[in-house]
């Protein structure tokens, strides 16, 4: 590690201001702090720091989604060679999954660190680990057959328009990657809705509608008619997007956020319980089948767990008080059951509830902050009396 | 003695549950050694919105007690010498600021002779006459803003937080035995000054009689982790500080300072200090005088060269170099290691050693670890992405990242409204402390306090 350190030291000077490589200054600073946690200390204020940064926080989100990602890529290709009638081993199953799913990785971390890295540079800032993030939830959230070129056009919009034309990491309203996810959905709906497209390579006679679609069917109908169990749906083989089928999967990565206090449990439950309140109240004044579905399936069908872990979480785009996070996530919960439920031509709720919430954040911050406020006048008036 | 039973009658306790104690090795073994400092110092500095017209010049001879330099703008707050002997350097720094006024002592320690009174007897203009003019006026400070207080003014109440919750803090039981008079004239004269109530605010384990048993005060009873100890926090779940309110504190050896004053007559700049740090080989207390120099402290008593010296502790103190000297305000010297090293991958690492209020490093695993903690940042400055943070060690009712972010768009009203007279640059020690985005908190809350400072003046 010193010949590393000695190489880096020795050509480190060239990149900064007047040396020969001085444009790609953030682009050395992030390799270099990515290998080695910089010398810098303290000079103001307090003398120590805890041991946590952003590159910290930032990856263990990243190894949050990591059992979402892997039964993903399993998932992937065992729904591929079950529409196919065909048995195959584990390993195939998972070599299948792989070939599909690791180049729409690469693709959306390589556009969005590009973009990250260029703008850092024109900016004259450090590169923000943000993306590091919102790479891998991009993958996660899109179905398995997407065309590569629609994830890089996705990734761009979700990081320009979506981060950096408000700053960047931090000032950014809505979450980039549910923002390349709703882009997609309204630029391209035929690649990212409807029967066709959960399965990869699908065979054609396979039916390979989503648990959300067939609840949807149920609005005219008698019974939903679903094809897998409430469990099977809780362990994710399903078909759907990449990384939001398997419930369990999910869950581990929460305990993982929660536990490390990376993520906000607060948010979390809170999801939780307004899906679990709006499932009941639709329960209870049910008028179709969709909507006597019971409540307790909108936790493990679609996308609900995904977004109630990683996307509602993500502290930029939520509440930023502990009050205000409450009252943030049951909305959240409450509108994705209520979108899903009574408007089927957006079977996603979650990814537009959350959305809408994102744009409301801040007016439920306002506000609690307000409380805050009248408290400290209330204090003052006994005083002038 | 009625006044003390009923303060003992009602000792309500004030639980609270946010903050952090964070563990580090090298507190101060309770045991005190004289020290013969011959260097002496005070530093403008140390007075914050203090802006110093010299009185003295290089040669010149004083004794303790005569003046050194006061106060442009409040010429009536004089700034005295600590000691007797004579002027050796008078330090500026960029733009001829004014950094140290040097004493060399003649270790003779004679004093100017001010008159012992009994505040009893006199009127409040006398009493602040006399604490004027033995510079022992500048010991009593004020919220807002955290500045001496103006003797023009009378304030609602006087604050003493009576034990010091931070890191390696002194222990104020063990400095306070065997000053309880001086400690108990010093509250008398403090409750002439106020015309509301001198909260005397203790610990829940405090057992020091000194401070169970005082006197024309009222005891206020705390628990919990730091920053239950900082005087802002007792403040605000006591009588908290609306607009336009004025609150003095002072801290327990200020008050034996201005007790020695009317017993004794004189300035007696005496204070007890602890050493604490894991970098120090014996951390112990010492007895020594305000500005003094901690050179024959730390001599031979340090373990490294490639060290950090503190004066005041770890979140808060002041970094300083080992032959120059204790601030006027502080109890304690903190010798803790640099951290100008790179680490190799350093944030992918487990990290079994690395303490985080997080859990994102295995630490988690042994929370009664005391650490070595250096001054390495551990990361880079970033725009703020991490919420609800820094409400788990603020225990107000203020919202700190609002706060924070009021101040940096420079919103007065805001500012006021969130509760920026209520705070002090070390309430928001902690926050700055495990900030994810690396920010120099500290520094933010005292532009904004400066900011409402200038803009109510």
């Amino acid at each position: 590690m010193k010949a590393l350190r000695k190489q880096l030291d020795k050509i480190k000077p060239q990149f900064q201001k007047g040396g020969k490589f001085e444009k790609l200054h953030s682009t050395f600073d992030a390799f270099e702090t990515f290998l080695f946690v910089p010398d810098k200390t303290t000079s103001h204020g307090s003398h120590i720091r805890d041991s946590i940064d952003m590159k910290r926080t930032m990856s263990l989100v990243v190894i949050a989604m990591i059992p979402a990602l892997l039964f993903g890529i399993w998932n992937v290709g065992h729904q591929h060679f079950l529409s196919h009638g065909e048995t195959v081993a584990f390993w195939d199953k998972v070599l299948y999954g792989l070939w599909k799913v690791l180049p729409i990785i690469v693709v959306s971390y390589v556009t969005g660190l590009a973009i990250e890295f260029a703008f850092a540079q024109i900016r004259h800032h450090e590169v923000n680990e943000g993306f590091l993030v919102s790479g891998m939830l991009i993958p996660l959230v899109v179905p398995p057959d997407i065309p590569l070129w629609m994830v890089s056009v996705a990734t761009a919009f979700a990081v320009i328009i979506g981060k950096e034309v408000f700053g960047g990491t931090g000032m950014n309203i809505l979450n980039p990657a549910l923002t390349a996810r709703a882009f997609l959905f309204f630029a391209y709906p035929a690649q990212i809705s409807g029967d066709k497209v959960w399965i990869a390579e699908k065979a054609d006679a396979f039916s390979g509608a989503t648990p959300l679609a067939e609840a949807a069917a149920g609005i005219g109908a008698e019974t939903v008619n679903f094809t897998h169990s409430f469990m099977e749906m809780f362990i994710g083989t399903i078909p759907g997007s990449i990384g939001e089928t398997s419930t369990l999967a999910i869950l581990i990565g929460a305990v993982i956020l929660a536990f490390t206090g990376v993520g906000s449990l607060r948010i979390m439950v809170s999801v939780a319980l307004g899906g679990i309140f709006m499932g009941g109240l639709l329960n209870l004044a049910s008028v179709n089948a969709y909507m006597d579905v019971p409540f307790y399936y909108h936790l493990v069908m679609g996308g609900f767990a995904f977004g109630m872990v990683f996307m509602a979480t993500d502290p930029v785009t939520a509440s930023q008080t502990n009050k205000g996070k409450i009252i943030y996530g049951f909305l959240i919960g409450v509108m994705a059951v209520l979108i899903r439920v009574l408007n089927p031509a957006y079977p996603e709720g979650m990814m537009l509830a959350i959305l809408l919430m994102n744009v409301f954040a801040p007016l439920i911050d306002h506000y609690v902050v307000e409380a805050n406020i009248k408290r400290r006048l209330k204090r003052m008036k006994p005083a002038k009396a | 003695m009625r006044q003390s039973e009923i303060s003992n009658i009602m000792p309500k306790t004030i639980k609270l549950t946010k903050g952090l104690n964070i563990r580090l090795k090298g507190s101060a073994e309770k045991k005190i050694s004289g020290l013969s400092s011959q260097q002496f110092a005070i530093k403008p500095t140390d007075f914050t919105g203090v802006f110093p017209r010299l009185q003295v010049k290089e040669g010149d001879g004083v004794k303790a007690g005569s003046p050194l330099f006061i106060d442009k703008y409040r010429e009536n707050i004089i700034f005295t010498s600590p000691v007797s002997g004579t002027i050796t350097e008078i330090k500026r720094g960029d733009k001829r600021l004014l950094l140290e006024v040097r004493i060399e002592s003649d270790g003779k320690y004679e004093a100017i002779d001010f008159g012992k009174a009994d505040p009893a007897s006199m009127t409040r203009q006398e009493i602040a006459e006399k604490l004027l003019q033995s510079g022992v006026w500048t010991v009593i400070r004020q919220r807002p803003y955290a500045v001496i207080a103006n003797p023009e003014q009378t304030p609602k109440a006087v604050h003493i937080s009576a034990f010091d919750t931070a890191p390696l803090a002194p222990d104020y039981d063990f400095i306070v035995s065997g000053q309880g008079t001086y400690f108990q004239t010093g509250l008398d004269v403090l409750s002439r000054l106020s015309d509301g109530k001198v909260h005397l605010n203790v610990s829940k384990q405090t057992a020091a009689k000194e401070f169970l048993g005082a006197r024309n005060v009222t005891i206020n009873t705390f628990s919990g982790p730091h920053p239950a100890g900082n005087v802002g926090v007792q403040i605000h779940h006591i009588d908290p500080i609306n607009k336009g309110d004025v609150v003095w504190f002072a801290g327990v050896q200020d008050v034996i300072t201005i007790g020695r004053l009317f017993m004794e007559g004189i300035y007696d700049s005496s204070v007890t200090a602890a050493l604490a740090g894991s970098e120090v080989t014996r951390p112990q207390y010492y007895k020594t005088r305000r500005g003094a120099s901690i050179s024959t402290m730390v001599k031979g008593n340090v373990n490294d060269e490639n060290v950090r010296y503190i004066s005041g502790n770890v979140l808060t103190g002041k970094q300083i170099r080992p032959d120059n000297f204790l601030g006027f305000y502080d109890s304690m010297v903190t010798v803790i290691p640099e951290g100008n090293y790179h680490e190799f991958l350093g944030w992918a690492l487990p990290g079994f050693g690395k303490f985080s209020t997080s859990r994102a490093f295995f630490s988690w695993i042994n929370p009664s670890k005391e650490y070595r903690l250096d001054t390495n940042l551990h990361g880079g400055e970033r725009a703020y992405v991490m919420t609800g943070q820094f409400e788990k060690v603020l225990p107000m009712d203020i919202y700190p990242l609002q706060l924070i972010k009021a101040i940096l768009t420079e919103d007065i009203d805001l500012m006021e409204n969130l509760g920026i007279y209520e705070v002090e640059p070390e309430d928001f020690a902690l926050c700055e402390f495990m900030d994810t985005s690396k920010t120099e908190i500290q520094t933010i809350i005292r532009k904004g306090l400066e900011i409402m400072r200038k803009e109510m003046s």
